[in-house]
């Protein structure tokens, strides 16, 4: 993938979608199953719709499909106004979540179903049925029934047949729910390597976020009938634009508060060493710099003060810090840029520096979002733009990471994650433990609804 | 031992209460007729011991089934019983199958009144009920008053005691055996076979002569042959609703035993009677013993 130039024909004006939905409302009854959604699906796109059962996104593609049509509004594909086009009519095909095999034909006589509804010659039918046999790798199991075959094999068939048309757009309707964990991820790659092989346009209904982000070129993330965000998996996790999609797309620690402009603030005047305040003369280098330990100190004093000299004495420290700088804001030792945001969202916490922060959001209600990798655990205050203070109440070991969740002061949760890079023996943070939860100042994202 | 037991209970209530009583009108299909009671020779006497035992099978032959080849009557009434029951079979299926279809594809919540409305008619005696289409049927029954009100008819249909009244009735009667297998092959279809199918490029009716009649054909099977066996051997509705010309084997088993009293020739009409409807049971189960292996 990542020697192919980049495929990104959303980005591109002069890019004809394949599929357009155009206001698109449907009701059943009183209930509102999409509302007045407009989006736009490119061609060999793989696009996902993500979201809880009932967001609509199974209606949106059963009305791709032609199984619904809208109330209002109008679904285009390739440029046809696709309303009044009945489901046998279209050159769209669906791989049914149930794969809705029919259990008295055969294998092969599944995949040729669709193809013996068309004009086809027969050894035409017979070369590209065989075709999708091997695409699949199911050449063994050509003649036996649906019964006779494994879940995988099933999930394969059912995908088989509804390519074998070679249609434009491919609808996948949780086509991987009834697999198991492992086979589901073989078969997540499978899906894109065929996608990529046969450049069908593929738009899948996942209530899998997992799913979604590994398969997808762009996900749309759904709620109660509408898009909320659409956007490159990475994006969608890294940058989501609301706490709805930070929330469903994996795990996520949010932290509400009030932004304040970050420029007028001056911690770091108040929190710079002595030292630094006025030089009295440029000349002298009274900047702190590394001090040795006691056995450095030996060695300078017994080897090499005949090379190089004595000692600087007395050792310039930085004065001892105050009980009032402990619970201070933590930029005290780093370089943080000037800018972006500080959330005041607790008095018992310091501000969270967000320098990245809109500068436009200033005195805004925010919710603060970061990923629970991206927080680092330690006992010792370390050295971070933001660090917080807080009890380790539960940690759950999941294998290759532990998560850590710690109650800051004034009862907010905050989970951490933390790969397990050494044993579990050797973990030094343990239940009850007071420790340090710090992030960089562009770790988190400042969300406004 | 508890299986053994477990397993001995429906075998005991096979042989009480078929094996035995077949073992009997076969013993007495190979009988002659007397002026006895009961009416027939010879009777096994255990008190007189091997010799009355062998004299007794001595006494046992196949005369009366060589008598029912000898007059026609016999296997043209068989073969008239098999054509009724064909015929009403291919009646019921036809209209069994739309009723059954409309219930399966009904909203989920009237499904369970559908089928209630379908047993509903067992509530009430067999008997009753056929005497009432008699009422019905007959040349001042309800049916043509009605048609003679509307005007259609100016003289009234005589339907009653002729081969379409035995028709409606054996219909009627037997249309639940046909209606209930087949709604539940239906209704355990998945729909999304049928949009599956529209997918790939059916139409609505394709896809139900390709998906729907063959995923229904054990209910079909099931349902013709419950409507088939039983209307072989019907004997009530030939008598109540048919006329002198419906000859079924039934009515002819009823007067050999009751007005010829002949048990000996009845019970040879029994006895063939069964024979031939063994061999569509047996048939029927190979088929469901088939599929059953073919899915399991």
């Amino acid at each position: 993938m990542a020697q192919e130039p980049l495929f990104e024909p959303w980005n591109d004006p002069s890019e004809k979608p394949l599929i357009q939905f155009k206001n698109v409302t449907k009701r059943f009854g009183d209930f509102i199953a999409i509302d007045d959604l407009t989006q736009d699906i490119y061609e060999k796109e793989f696009f996902a719709l993500l979201g809880p059962s009932g967001c609509g996104k199974t209606t949106m593609m059963r009305m791709l499909g032609g199984f619904e049509t809208p109330t209002s509004g109008t679904i285009s594909i390739a440029g046809q106004d696709m309303n009044n086009v009945p489901p046998n009519k279209r050159a769209v095909n669906m791989m049914f979540q149930s794969y809705a095999l029919f259990p008295h034909l055969s294998i092969y006589e599944n995949i040729a179903f669709g193809l013996r509804r068309t004009d086809m010659a027969k050894d035409a039918i017979d070369a590209r049925v065989n075709e999708m046999l091997k695409l699949t790798r199911l050449e063994k199991f050509a003649q036996r029934k649906p019964h006779q075959i494994s879940g995988g094999q099933r999930q394969r068939v059912a995908l088989a047949r509804s390519l074998a048309k070679a249609p434009k757009l491919l609808l996948l309707d949780e086509p991987l729910g009834a697999l198991d964990k492992k086979l589901r991820q073989d078969t997540q790659f499978e899906l894109m390597d065929i996608q990529e092989k046969t450049g069908t346009t593929f738009v899948i209904v996942t209530h899998d976020q997992e799913e979604a982000m590994t398969v997808a070129s762009r996900v749309a993330v759904m709620d109660e009938g509408r898009i909320i965000q659409v956007a490159t998996p990475d994006a969608i996790y890294e940058a989501p634009n609301s706490t709805y999609v930070a929330d469903f797309i994996g795990d996520v620690n949010l932290i509400k508060g009030t932004a304040e402009l970050r420029v007028s603030s001056k911690p770091a005047e108040q929190t710079t060493p002595e030292t630094l305040e006025a030089p009295a003369d440029p000349f002298v280098d009274d900047t702190p710099r590394p001090q040795p330990n006691k056995l450095g100190e030996w060695l300078h004093d017994k080897v090499l003060s005949p090379i190089i000299g004595e000692r600087d004495e007395p050792i310039k420290r930085l004065p001892p810090p105050s009980a009032a700088e402990l619970t201070a804001t933590p930029e005290v030792t780093s370089d943080i840029p000037e800018g972006g945001i500080a959330l005041n969202w607790s008095d018992q916490h310091p501000a969270i520096i967000v320098s990245n922060g809109d500068e436009a959001q200033d005195g805004k209600a925010l919710t603060f979002a970061i990923r629970p990798e991206k927080l680092n655990i330690a006992k010792d205050k370390p050295d971070a733009a933001n660090a917080l203070q807080g009890t380790v109440i539960d940690i759950a070991y999941l294998g290759n990471v532990s998560t850590y969740h710690v109650e800051l002061k004034g009862g907010q949760m905050i989970k951490a994650q933390m790969a397990n890079a050494r044993r579990l023996a050797k973990r030094d943070i343990t239940w009850e433990d007071t420790v340090w939860v710090s992030f960089t100042d562009t770790a988190g994202v400042l969300l406004e609804r | 031992m508890r299986r053994f037991a477990l397993i001995a209970v429906p075998y005991l209530w096979l042989l009480a209460l078929f094996l035995v009583p077949f073992l009997i009108v076969m013993k007495i299909s190979l009988s002659d007729i007397a002026l006895a009671i009961p009416p027939y020779t010879p009777k096994l006497d255990l008190t007189g011991g091997w010799d009355a035992v062998t004299s007794f099978f001595k006494a046992l032959d196949f005369e009366n089934f060589e008598f029912l080849t000898s007059d026609d009557l016999y296997w043209k009434a068989y073969l008239s019983s098999f054509k009724i029951a064909l015929i009403s079979t291919v009646l019921a299926l036809l209209i069994g199958y739309p009723i059954a279809y409309s219930m399966a594809r009904a909203a989920p919540e009237w499904r369970p009144t559908l089928l209630m409305l379908v047993i509903l008619p067992f509530w009430t005696s067999f008997l009753i009920r056929v005497y009432a289409w008699m009422g019905i049927l007959s040349n001042e029954g309800l049916l043509n008053q009605f048609l003679l009100w509307t005007g259609l008819i100016s003289e009234p249909l005589t339907i009653l005691n002729t081969n379409t009244a035995v028709y409606i009735g054996i219909v009627y009667t037997y249309l639940p055996f046909m209606i209930l297998p087949i709604y539940s092959t239906l209704e355990k279809m998945d729909d999304s076979l049928l949009e599956a199918a529209e997918d790939l490029g059916c139409s609505r009716t394709s896809a139900f002569w390709l998906i729907t009649v063959p995923l229904s054909k054990t209910g079909i099977i099931a349902g013709c042959f419950l409507v088939f066996i039983p209307t072989l051997g019907e004997f009530v509705i030939p008598s109540l609703l048919g006329g002198s010309q419906t000859l079924m084997i039934g009515k002819v088993l009823w007067e050999e035993f009751f007005n010829n009293r002949d048990w000996p020739v009845a019970s040879a009409v029994a006895i063939i009677l069964l024979l031939i409807l063994i061999i569509p049971i047996i048939l029927f189960q190979r088929n469901e013993q088939k599929q059953r292996e073919m899915e399991g």
